[in-house]
């Protein structure tokens, strides 16, 4: 299971400044069972967000958002609530946000923190990664992970290694990972983003505290080790 | 003097690079770099080029500031964390290393230890941050130094990326933090350069053109295939294709492509890639 978070209010509501209508969308897989995007969160962040006079034009909670083709088929129902809306906010992991993102012709805002995978890395199928920073960025950069979009985890846009739009490190196969986001961002009409510095990040946060770190699978196995 | 006091002065800065060797033998080197001393106002000390490990850039800085040679620290994020590139830095500082040329480093997987663990603790917009912070007197953790140290901070751009706009905007994000000028990729279309420099004019920052000297046909077509951001044009690989004297040609190239591109920038980085020796040669033709 991916255990994922939800960042702070504050922090969610600095992504939706200048926004007005928002669509939620959670997910009935691990976000659920982690009580950070499953239907009684999705109604409660309506709540909170009608409260700070944003406009919810819809909700859906799906099954495993990190599955792109089961999401975007999903979505054929919300299609009008989605087009009105300014922006989509995940109530999901990481991987969620990065492949259901990949579909929507929206800006997308993670509403959580992914703290672990838990060992369940083989779960999804698509190409999208996740570190576990505990400080998700995807916000910043058009749903794509930087950290490891990008070969050297950079942050702050691309190095001079980018050539075609190919990564220095296998050019015949692997993408630049800022030239993957350079080009969402300008899609979305949010290259500004581009120009903000982030600032180092804080690995203490890849470490999260052993209850947090626990998932089902990681306590049968210590089971099955003691 | 370091380079912003050059830039302030309002000169056209010039800069060159060495090497370190794979190994302890600096003899070599430091002959070279005795041939530009003089000649240049800074060299470059390259932080273990290509991934390929060698000997420090640090200590080789070093060694040409006691020779009375103004050297410029390259730094890159690939082999250190946030705590041993601090520290490096305090330590340039003491030793009287002030220009720094922050840099992201390239990928292990280029070099000679490609099984080596990456670090990237930082990149080149936060190395920066770095070098500003430790001047200010804090550390990255806004932990008080005792003493601030002296730098002046540089950057690199890649003029003939493609597409440029990330390029820029990276640029001014290193501008941003700190950088106080810059040191291009090696450039050999004036006509692009000059469509970039109208482009960053915004950043009132300095930028020193990029040289590298073109050895060979060969040379240059492998930076056209592999290079990310360099672009040889035909003309030069045909006039390197029917020369016979390919050091004079590539002499003579050099110093037209600065005579070129002087009027549209700061200053000039020569990069000999193994042809030290004829740098001078080069600044002498350009009418340095």
């Amino acid at each position: 299971m991916i255990i994922s978070q939800q960042k702070p209010i504050e922090e969610i509501l600095g992504y939706l400044e200048g926004e007005s209508n928002i669509f939620l969308l959670g997910c009935k897989g691990c976000a659920e069972a982690c009580e950070t995007g499953g239907e009684k969160q999705v109604l409660q962040m309506k709540e909170t967000l009608t409260k700070e006079g944003k406009n919810i034009t819809g909700t859906c909670v799906i099954d495993f958002l990190c599955d792109k083709a089961l999401a975007k088929t999903r979505l054929f129902a919300h299609e009008g609530k989605i087009g009105k809306a300014d922006s989509i906010l995940f109530m999901t992991c990481g991987i969620g946000v990065q492949a259901t993102s990949a579909v929507l012709p929206k800006v997308c805002h993670p509403a959580c923190n992914t703290i672990s995978v838990g060992g369940a890395r083989g779960e999804w199928r698509g190409e999208e990664r996740c570190n576990e920073c505990g400080d998700c960025l995807l916000d910043m950069t058009g749903g794509i992970c930087p950290l490891t979009a990008c070969t050297k985890g950079l942050i702050n846009g691309p190095c001079g290694g980018s050539k075609d739009g190919k990564c220095e490190f296998e050019p015949d196969v692997r993408d630049c990972g800022w030239m993957l986001i350079y080009e969402r961002l300008k899609k979305l009409n949010k290259l500004d983003n581009l120009k903000k510095i982030i600032e180092p990040k804080d690995y203490a946060k890849m470490n999260p505290p052993k209850d947090i770190r626990s998932t089902i699978m990681w306590s049968l196995e210590q089971k099955q080790v003691n | 003097m370091n380079l912003g006091e050059h830039f302030k002065s309002g000169k056209f800065v010039v800069s060159s690079e060495i090497g370190p060797p794979k190994g302890i033998n600096t003899e070599a080197m430091l002959a070279d770099a005795d041939l530009l001393k003089g000649k240049v106002d800074a060299v470059n000390v390259t932080d273990q080029q290509s991934s390929v490990m060698r000997l420090g850039s640090f200590v080789t800085c070093h060694l040409l500031k006691e020779r009375g040679i103004e050297p410029n620290f390259q730094v890159t994020c690939r082999d250190r964390n946030r705590i041993a590139l601090q520290s490096d830095l305090l330590s340039a500082a003491v030793l009287g290393i002030e220009n720094v040329l922050c840099l992201t480093g390239d990928y292990v997987s280029l070099g000679d230890h490609p099984e080596a663990k990456p670090v990237f603790d930082l990149d080149s917009v936060s190395l920066l941050q770095v070098v500003t912070a430790l001047q200010n007197g804090k550390d990255l953790s806004g932990s008080e130094l005792s003493g601030s140290p002296k730098f002046c901070a540089g950057a690199v751009v890649t003029p003939g990326a493609d597409p440029l706009e990330p390029q820029i905007i990276k640029m001014e994000k290193k501008v941003k933090a700190g950088a106080q000028f810059f040191q291009t990729q090696a450039v050999y279309e004036p006509d692009k350069f000059e469509k970039f420099m109208e482009q960053v004019r915004y950043l009132n920052v300095p930028v020193m053109l990029g040289v590298v000297m073109l050895k060979s046909v060969g040379m240059a077509r492998f930076m056209n295939k592999y290079v990310a951001g360099i672009h040889v044009p035909d003309n030069l690989i045909e006039e390197m294709e029917k020369t016979e004297n390919k050091a004079d040609k590539s002499i003579e190239i050099a110093a037209r492509l600065i005579k070129e591109m002087k009027p549209m920038c700061q200053g000039v980085h020569i990069m000999a890639i193994g042809w030290e020796k004829k740098v001078p040669a080069v600044i002498d033709a350009a009418g340095l």
